[in-house]
């Protein structure tokens, strides 16, 4: 037998055939370390959440920490303030003295992204437009990065948080199991872990119980439940003495007495500033420890408290301080997040769709094989080949750039399979009419292939301009399907034009001594009459 | 094994009149089921829950549909079978924001004497999400085929491109009539069929006008409605492996796919059995009705490969510096 012509077009095909080969493998023998194709929840069960951040609540808590800001300076610089108070977006305040304006306007100048309007003695003070919209922004991507080192501590498998458009968050938890486990891991995530210091309105307290918000929010106070007890009420100066964004550590306790658990946490320099001079001032007095809009305990303030520690305690499980402080490590939510979309898919389910999917793909792969033989001969073999390759380059691809495998994708590779061999039966057919036409086998491979092309390329070019289309506008499922399909259609022109072809040229001396084109091409060539 | 293969010459023209008229029942058909049925949406396009539950054995519907009824939310609940006698879909519009609620376990506890089950999925969409998957669906069909437009017009001629469009509509009208009738829900894996079949159908498309291309410039007829004929005999054999081999992976998929993706696969079958006729008798007869002109088409492919020649024959001059 004669070696046959080794080209270009064999040699790329074999090192494409290596790469898929390479590459594939420990995407289908989990064992061997490496890339692999992860799978998508719908296929290995787990708890798939789609995250609002909402920005609004972001704004009104910048609004409120400019007003804190501004009564520590005035409390310090023994500034004499008429009223401050807080509208949704604006603070207010009214100073007594004229001499003080010069000191307030370089207190406001040193406060980046505030647009300050005053009229005589009185101020009104908002964030500037570009101000609100880094808000906005700061505030979904702290949340991304909050939830995701909560997660992280929280020690699941492979979590995942991205955000996702403007101001959403995607979060994906394979592998939780029970309802248990989803309920934590929502609870953790949600978690605004807001911990506020706050001076109780001593004078008014009394009337806690009965006062209505509005009429609270006239004296400058906010109504706060305690956590026990939710029908007892506290009434507390609504601009807090401190928040969380100074506090740089938390961790779980137990209470000397009770043994029950609780939670030390450490102030930044600042914060322990502050927190000492407002102890020291206000002896005697109370102090509320809020935390999520609920009132843990409310001490009365003995002495003045440096270092800048202090500890939340009553109302905790064991692994709800646990939880707690977590949150509180990794930060507050600056913006509370709502459930937009939750898929939760069971592990047995995820299982039973691997299963009937697998079997569908090798069912399809096995008749469109079969089929292809049967018309085509040793030519549908090649093409088979071919196929199989590109399978393997497929799986290849999508392994290392962890591109994920969901239920539609599955169903897009067996279309693959239904459809990639659709450039083989283009040229076949082309081969087929050559050779009818009395050209030679060799001729009839070669012009075979030229005159398919311009059909493949066209129809392969407006299936990619679709799936760019696809990958663009679509979400999720949408997505997956146009990843795999994109790559399906690329690796096909590698396997079936350029891969079948050296095969061909490979074996052209071969077929044209064999004669029998009804073995090679599934196709007798009649003697023209 | 060779099939279609004498190189008979078939009349598809004479006959465009008797599939014209079946797909002008069929389109209008489907517009009118669209206007009056409607679709069916999911909860990934309406917003919603939707519970999946699998009983050890057969699910006792109205015992379940009792039980739900006790509850204010549930009591309006959709409560089918999924696949099996022992598999249940409960879906309702609601969708509790909060993250603290979990709807899986209220159904768990108000199901809990009703026999042995597991809950198998909850999903929930909020209204918000819906409307906007909706949107983007909407979006990345009408993107995709203003772009298709774009190719076939340059890569062909604008008539070319307004077949094409004509049929791919044509097409995705059908196949959205087909769901309504069917009363298939329309989620996001919906979505993705439908714009299968129109990928599926353009392939098809454009390799019959392909071949009209190519047979412009080498058959001596300058009869428009002979040439068509031409060239879909010639590539009939192309056309029905190819139709065969993915309808075989489709079915595989209908049978042995499982539920998740039942509706996918229905969906497909249609496209596919929809798109093959429309590129065959309604994208290449469209030709006729737009009045394309093979003379004219002729002259223009020409041109163009006058040009190609005088390009090359100035680089070929530039590269050997002898301008």
């Amino acid at each position: 037998m004669r070696s046959g012509k080794i080209t270009y077009r064999l040699v790329i095909f074999i090192l494409a055939l290596i790469f898929g080969l390479g590459f594939s493998m420990p995407s289908f023998l989990q064992s061997q370390s490496g890339h692999k194709i992860s799978l998508g929840l719908d296929l290995q069960g787990g708890l798939h959440m789609l995250l609002g951040v909402q920005t609004d609540e972001a704004l009104a808590s910048k609004v409120k920490s400019v007003a804190s800001s501004i009564r520590y300076f005035t409390n310090k610089n023994d500034i004499l303030v008429d009223s401050l108070k807080i509208e949704p977006d604006a603070v207010k305040l009214t100073i007594l003295d004229g001499d003080d304006v010069k000191k307030i306007n370089e207190m406001l100048k040193s406060i980046k992204g505030l647009d300050v309007k005053q009229d005589a003695l009185s101020y009104t003070i908002t964030l500037t437009e570009q101000e609100k919209i880094d808000t906005q922004k700061y505030a979904v991507d702290q949340a991304v990065e909050t939830i995701r080192n909560r997660l992280d501590q929280f020690g699941l498998a492979e979590p995942t948080v991205a955000k996702q458009g403007e101001k959403d968050i995607l979060v994906e938890l394979p592998g939780i199991k029970t309802a248990a486990d989803e309920q934590r891991a929502k609870d953790l995530i949600a978690k605004a872990a807001h911990l506020q210091l706050m001076a109780l309105d001593d004078k008014r307290q009394d009337q806690a119980q009965s006062i209505s918000a509005a009429d609270a929010a006239a004296y400058g106070d906010v109504i706060y439940p305690d956590v026990k007890n939710q029908n007892f009420k506290y009434l507390i100066k609504d601009i807090p003495v401190l928040d969380g964004s100074m506090l740089v550590d938390a961790r779980v306790a137990f209470d000397n007495q009770t043994n029950s658990p609780i939670i030390n946490f450490t102030l930044n320099a600042e914060g322990a500033r502050i927190f000492g001079d407002f102890t020291g001032s206000n002896v005697g007095k109370r102090l509320a420890i809020v935390l999520d809009g609920k009132v843990y305990s409310a001490p009365v303030i003995n002495e003045r408290i440096g270092g800048g520690s202090g500890q939340i305690s009553g109302g905790f499980s064991v692994e709800e301080a646990h939880d707690v402080a977590i949150a509180l490590r990794s930060g507050a939510l600056l913006a509370p997040v709502k459930m937009l979309e939750k898929r939760s898919i069971g592990p047995s389910l995820g299982q039973q769709s691997i299963d009937q999917s697998m079997v569908a793909l090798a069912g399809g792969a096995i008749l469109v094989v079969l089929f292809m033989v049967i018309v085509y001969g040793l030519a549908g073999i090649l093409a088979n080949i071919a196929l199989v390759v590109n399978i393997l380059i497929l799986v290849a691809i999508m392994a290392l750039f962890g591109a994920t495998l969901t239920l539609p994708g599955m169903a897009g590779i067996l279309l693959t399979i239904g459809m990639a061999v659709d450039a083989n039966v283009i040229i076949n057919e082309r081969i087929r009419e050559l050779l009818k036409q009395g050209q030679s086998v060799s001729v009839s491979i070669q012009r075979g292939y030229e005159n398919a092309m311009s059909a493949i390329v066209d129809s392969n070019l407006t299936t990619l301009i679709t799936s760019a289309a696809l990958y663009a506008y679509g979400t999720g499922p949408v997505k997956g399907f146009a990843v795999t399909m994109s790559i399906g259609i690329i690796a096909s022109m590698l396997t079936a034009i350029l891969g079948t072809h050296g095969m061909f040229e490979f074996l052209t001396k071969k077929i044209e001594n064999s004669k029998n084109t009804v073995l090679w091409f599934g196709y007798k060539i009649r003697k023209a009459a | 094994m060779q099939i279609f293969d004498k190189g008979t010459i078939y009349d598809f023209m004479g006959k465009r009149w008797i599939f014209f008229a079946m797909s002008f029942v069929l389109f209008f058909g489907s517009i009118v089921l669209l206007a009056t049925k409607g679709l069916n949406y999911g909860i990934d396009f309406s917003g919603g829950t939707l519970i999946q539950v699998k009983y050890e054995g057969n699910a006792p519907l109205e015992l379940i549909r009792s039980k739900l009824a006790t509850n204010e939310t549930l009591k309006n609940a959709n409560v089918t079978e999924f696949g099996s006698a022992e598999e249940i879909t409960i879906r309702y519009a609601g969708s509790s924001d909060s993250l603290g609620s979990n709807p899986g376990e209220v159904v768990s506890n108000l199901l809990a004497d009703t026999g042995k089950f597991e809950i198998r999925r909850v999903d929930v969409v909020g209204p918000k999400v819906g409307s906007e998957l909706r949107e983007k669906g909407i979006m990345a069909v009408a993107v995709s085929l203003v772009l298709i437009l774009l190719y076939i017009a340059v890569r062909f001629e604008w008539r070319f491109a307004l077949a094409a469009i004509f049929s791919e509509i044509h097409d995705v009208v059908i196949t959205l009539g087909a769901i309504s009738l069917l009363s298939i829900d329309v989620n996001l894996d919906t979505l993705a069929a439908v714009l299968t079949v129109l990928g599926y159908s353009l392939n098809d498309t454009i390799i019959i006008f392909d071949r009209i291309r190519e047979s412009v410039t080498e058959s001596k007829t300058i009869k428009l409605t002979q040439l068509i004929n031409e060239s879909v005999s010639m590539t009939l054999p192309r056309t029905i492996m190819t139709s065969i081999t993915t309808m075989l992976a489709v079915l595989v998929l209908f049978f042995y796919g499982g539920d998740m993706i039942h509706g996918f696969s229905i969906i497909m079958i249609v496209g596919i059995i929809i798109g093959t006729i429309s590129s065959v008798f309604i994208a290449a007869p469209m030709l006729v009705w737009f009045k394309f002109n093979v003379t004219n088409y002729r002259a223009h492919l020409a041109d163009k490969e006058r040009n190609k020649k005088e390009k090359e024959k100035i680089r070929a001059m530039y590269e050997k510096g002898t301008v």
